[in-house]
């Protein structure tokens, strides 16, 4: 039995635990937001940077030039579905379904490999043009900002392909229902992220 | 939410706020979404999403300014759905901590941008390559 | 032979036998000492087959008190190195006025000011402080260990990865020599076309993800990890200070990260942040640098003054005065840090109201902090003051500390700054906070806890020569550069014309002597100690009459810190179960939940240091295996799902029974 502060009338109050009672995550998930949280001063900077630099054309392009809004609708898009599907995966979790747990997370893996493939398309179009990040400084922090945000997505692809094997190999175990968790909020985060990338860089960028 | 306390993970004893109360015996489930609200977060994120792209794909307002501030407010009210909907973030959860972890990072953000741009603004108004007449005309 | 070249260049990239300094004499002789004494340490370790020791109870361990004791015992190291730097930057200075050109030339001189003050920021001072937090907080909140253990483990090893490669960059290469913050565009490519601006670089990528891990872990600790009963409001002082600074540093080290990265891809892509062509702004560095800089100090004072207010309460046996408003002190600094950057740039032409603003907010974070030093001072009037070691620091810092903040508060108001921005008072004016606060913190921190870290007190007789040398030489080395700072001298400067700045400089010089007597007397007490450890033994735990938890335990604690899990009824926990009689259980012992060692962080750690190497010397082979071999190893982990095991009910039983044997012989 846990007492934690002393019953009225008893004597002395009591200072030590006896019993060990049951664990919760142990901290991961407030560990995990708290990583994010920290993410987002890097982001923070990297808009900063754009938000600084980003109308230095240096006399070449500007982003009126350059942005092709459809193909940033189409990113967006399947970003947002990804997000969804995500979430999908998470309900089939809380009702022990391995197999379609699986399915929605590769649904979901698959449409953030299609905005990592359209972005890598489309900064290739635009190192074609000339219009590298070496060009000016508005291309320098539209390579960074949007390829740093790229990169985190690349990542949460690798994690959530490594989590699908290890939910595969152990089932949907507390240690894997709280790292599906954690790359839940890693997943919704960067759709946030991604909310101020095509706000600030591809519509306002593509007024002219 | 399937119980989350079998023995294969940290073994942590919580606090449980550590408020002097005695602590739960169960623990704060991680706060989790259902069909509809992914749905209805989806919904909103659609029209969310739809209206600054046609706003600006189309012209339709002819001011950059005015546009500017609707499509920022649109993404603001959008970050806030995604917040809801799909972080499920609330003021309850962690004791709170989740919450105020989000509002200090979010006021330092807030910091970051508006002081880096009022700052850089300043300094290149008054210190970027200039001839010596535009110099001498300097308050 | 056209083959070998690009060959040659292919393995080794821009490294070759050039990179090692033969030509200078001191980096040799340097080079010739360390590696002679690295030597007979590797030697001495391997010839009493310490190896096995070392790996299994410290390179793996997960226990927060020896990864502390690590962390500080790098600090202290890097001490010896920074320091070092010091002594040839003050000596320099002393002897190359007017005709003489003193023995530093200055491209050496300008690697020897960034080298000391990277190191002592970096390295010597956030390790010293991570590694006090580390061991001392999840004692105090009644914690087993910190929330992350491994993570713990791993962020270690990449500061000392980080520390490896500036120490490193003595013998292989050169330094940066663009100062401790790496200003644009002398650290662009165009300017430090060398290595020594990447070493810089990619030391502080590697230390930061350390540092900006073990904020998130120590955060998480305090938040999840507080015994039953302590609420934040009955969390000791140091645990406060400890979560202000952890909040500032994972909401700062990203901002670091971020604008290195920028620096690094201007440097080796060609992008134009930071360069004065092509659109690029300098000056968007300094702001960004600055974001970084300014919270920085703030998360090394702030845990030195929550140090000073468990010594000043243990040791005037009273309750510290005014705890509430300490916590809103702390953490209006915490905030206020954040919005005052631009002061260390009033000069460079934000005009008025910019200027203003920065000004007043640099003014104002000085209000919370006087709070403090009124709380300390109002605890001890009427308080059963002993001055004992710890304490006499105190002693030290209260006046040398108020007089560094008084001239910070001078430099605040941006006229004033205008006159004597970059001169020798700005050095003085951050040496006296970071000397007088941090430092003489620091070590009355490690006065304090040595005995529950180790099992015996440190020798007070040479705490009190190291305390005195350290207090005199502060004072005889920058009052004279407070006064030629006033009279308009510049840093940084090797060499001085004006041969009336001679004497000043000359007595600063005798003054790093006094200091460089202070630090020795420290690491002889340390050795004497040692060697006296019997007659200084602590058999209680509790060598002081401590007020916080973590004197409940032995000295030095068992692995698992508390057999029971204590319940918390008031602040000054262990004060409180003092007074109301607690009986401490000598039975009913259950089996104890402990993480299992591993060499995974090391090896994480070791990969990451190799592949900031690879980036360094433009090996792109090296780079892209050690990058993936990172990624693997780390994939590789997660797999790994088998890290906790039971301490056994004997093992645990044994132990406490040995507590219950020193108790006894202590007499309590």
């Amino acid at each position: 039995m846990l007492e934690v502060t002393a019953p009225p009338g008893a004597t002395a109050p009591v200072f030590y635990e006896q019993e060990e009672h049951a664990h919760g995550d142990g901290g991961t998930l407030v560990g995990f937001w708290l990583y994010l949280m920290s993410d987002s001063l890097i982001f923070a900077v990297l808009f900063a940077c754009y938000g600084v630099l980003g109308r230095n054309y240096a006399a070449g392009p500007s982003g009126a030039d350059l942005f092709d809004l459809r193909f940033v609708a189409v990113n967006t898009s399947f970003l947002l579905l990804s997000s969804v599907t995500y979430g999908f995966a998470m309900l089939e979790v809380e009702r022990n379904r391995i197999g379609t747990t699986l399915a929605w997370l590769a649904i979901t893996g698959l449409f953030g490999a299609c905005f990592v493939a359209i972005e890598l398309y489309e900064f290739g179009h635009l190192v074609h043009e000339g219009a590298t990040p070496q060009r000016s400084a508005f291309l320098s922090s539209f390579y960074t900002l949007v390829g740093t945000h790229g990169l985190h997505v690349t990542f949460g692809i690798v994690w959530l392909v490594t989590l699908m094997v290890q939910v595969r190999q152990r089932g949907l175990i507390a240690d894997n229902q709280r790292r599906l968790l954690c790359l839940s909020m890693f997943w919704h985060f960067l759709d946030v992220i991604w909310i101020g990338v095509f706000t600030f860089v591809y519509l306002m960028g593509a007024m002219r | 939410m399937t119980a989350v306390t079998k023995a294969g993970l940290a073994p942590r004893e919580p606090s449980g706020g550590g408020d002097g109360t005695v602590p739960e015996t169960h623990h704060d489930h991680p706060a989790h979404g259902t069909f509809r609200s992914y749905a209805a977060g989806f919904v909103l994120s659609v029209i969310l999403t739809a209206i600054p792209f046609w706003l600006v794909m189309g012209n339709i307002l002819d001011d950059m300014l005015k546009t500017s501030i609707v499509i920022m407010a649109l993404a603001a009210v959008q970050i806030v759905v995604h917040m809801i909907y799909f972080l499920h973030v609330n003021t309850k959860s962690e004791g709170g901590w989740t919450f105020m972890a989000l509002a200090f990072t979010l006021t330092l953000v807030v910091v970051t941008l508006t002081g880096s741009i009022w700052v850089m603004y300043h300094l290149d108004q008054n210190m970027m390559p200039m001839s010596p007449h535009e110099a001498l005309q300097k308050p | 032979m056209f083959l070998n070249v690009d060959l040659k260049q292919f393995i080794f990239g821009r490294l070759s036998l050039e990179a090692i300094p033969y030509d200078e004499p001191i980096l040799l002789g340097t080079f010739i000492v360390v590696g002679l004494g690295g030597a007979a340490v590797l030697g001495a370790v391997t010839w009493y087959g310490q190896w096995g020791y070392l790996w299994r109870e410290w390179f793996t361990t997960m226990d927060h008190k020896k990864i502390g004791i690590m962390y500080i015992i790098l600090a202290i190291v890097m001490l010896l190195r920074g320091f070092a730097d010091a002594v040839m930057m003050i000596t320099q200075k002393a002897v190359a006025v007017g005709a003489s050109e003193g023995y530093l030339p200055p491209h050496h001189y300008d690697q020897i000011f960034t080298a000391h003050g990277t190191i002592m920021i970096f390295f010597m001072a956030m390790p010293f402080v991570v590694g006090v937090m580390n061991f001392v907080m999840p004692l105090q909140i009644g914690a087993r260990d910190v929330a992350f253990p491994f993570l713990n483990n791993f962020s270690f090893w990449m500061t000392v990865g980080g520390a490896s490669l500036t120490m490193l960059s003595l013998f292989v290469g050169e330094f940066s020599r663009a100062t401790w913050l790496g200003y644009a565009p002398l650290s662009g490519a165009a300017y430090s076309p060398g290595v020594g601006v990447d070493y810089y670089i990619w030391s502080l990528q590697v230390a930061g993800v350390g540092t900006t891990l073990s904020g998130i872990n120590l955060i998480a600790t305090i938040i999840k990890l507080r015994a039953p009963g302590m609420t934040m409001m009955k969390m000791p002082v140091f645990c406060w200070t400890t979560l202000a600074s952890n909040a500032i540093i994972i909401t700062i080290f990203p901002v670091l990260t971020a604008t290195l990265a920028l620096l690094a891809l201007d440097r080796y892509v060609g992008t134009h942040f930071f360069t004065n062509d092509f659109g690029g702004n300098s000056m968007f560095y300094m702001n960004l640098i600055w974001i970084w800089g300014h919270p920085e100090v703030y998360v090394l004072v702030l845990p030195a003054f929550g140090i000073y207010s468990e010594v000043v309460s243990t040791f005037c046996s009273k309750r510290l005065f005014g705890y509430t408003s300490m916590v809103y002190a702390t953490a209006v600094i915490a905030l206020v840090s954040w919005l005052v950057w631009l002061h260390h740039f009033f000069t460079m032409g934000g005009g008025p109201n910019v200027n203003s603003f920065f000004g007043i907010a640099s003014m104002i974070i000085a209000i919370p902090t006087g709070a403090k030093v009124f709380n300390w001072l109002f605890t001890m009037y009427r308080g059963k003051i002993r001055f004992e070691g710890p304490f006499i620091w105190v002693m030290g810092f209260i006046p040398t500390f108020v007089i560094g903040g008084l001239t910070g508060v001078l430099l605040a108001v941006p006229p004033a700054d205008f006159v004597v921005h970059n001169s020798l008072f700005l050095v003085a004016h951050f040496h006296n906070v970071i000397i007088g606060g941090v430092v003489f913190g620091l070590l009355a921190g490690i006065q304090y806890w040595f005995p529950k870290a180790f099992g015996y007190k440190l020798d007070p007789f040479w705490n009190k020569v190291s305390f005195w040398c350290w207090l005199i030489g502060f004072w005889t080395v920058f009052t004279p550069l407070y006064i030629l700072g006033l009279m308009g001298e510049t840093r940084r400067t090797q060499h001085f014309d004006d041969s009336a700045v001679q004497p000043f400089l000359m007595v600063a010089a005798i003054g790093v002597f006094i200091i460089m007597a202070g630090i020795a007397a420290f690491v002889f007490q340390l050795l004497i100690s040692y060697l006296r450890r019997d007659q200084l033994r602590d058999l209680s735990g509790d060598p002081w009459g401590g007020r916080t938890l973590e004197w409940a335990t032995s000295s030095p604690p068992p692995p698992y810190n508390f057999a029971f899990t204590p319940v918390i009824h008031d602040l000054d926990a262990w004060w409180d179960m003092k007074k109301r009689g607690y009986n401490r259980p000598l039975g009913g012992f259950r089996p104890i939940h402990m993480p299992k060692n591993t060499g995974a962080g090391m090896v994480l750690a070791g990969l990451s240091t190799v592949l900031a190497f690879a980036l360094i010397w433009y090996i792109w082979w090296l780079a892209t295996v050690s990058f993936v071999a990172l990624i693997a190893a780390a994939i590789i982990h997660t797999f790994n799902y088998d890290r906790e095991y039971y301490l056994p009910l004997e093992e645990v039983v044994r132990v406490e029974s040995q507590r219950t044997a020193q108790l006894l012989a202590a007499g309590t």
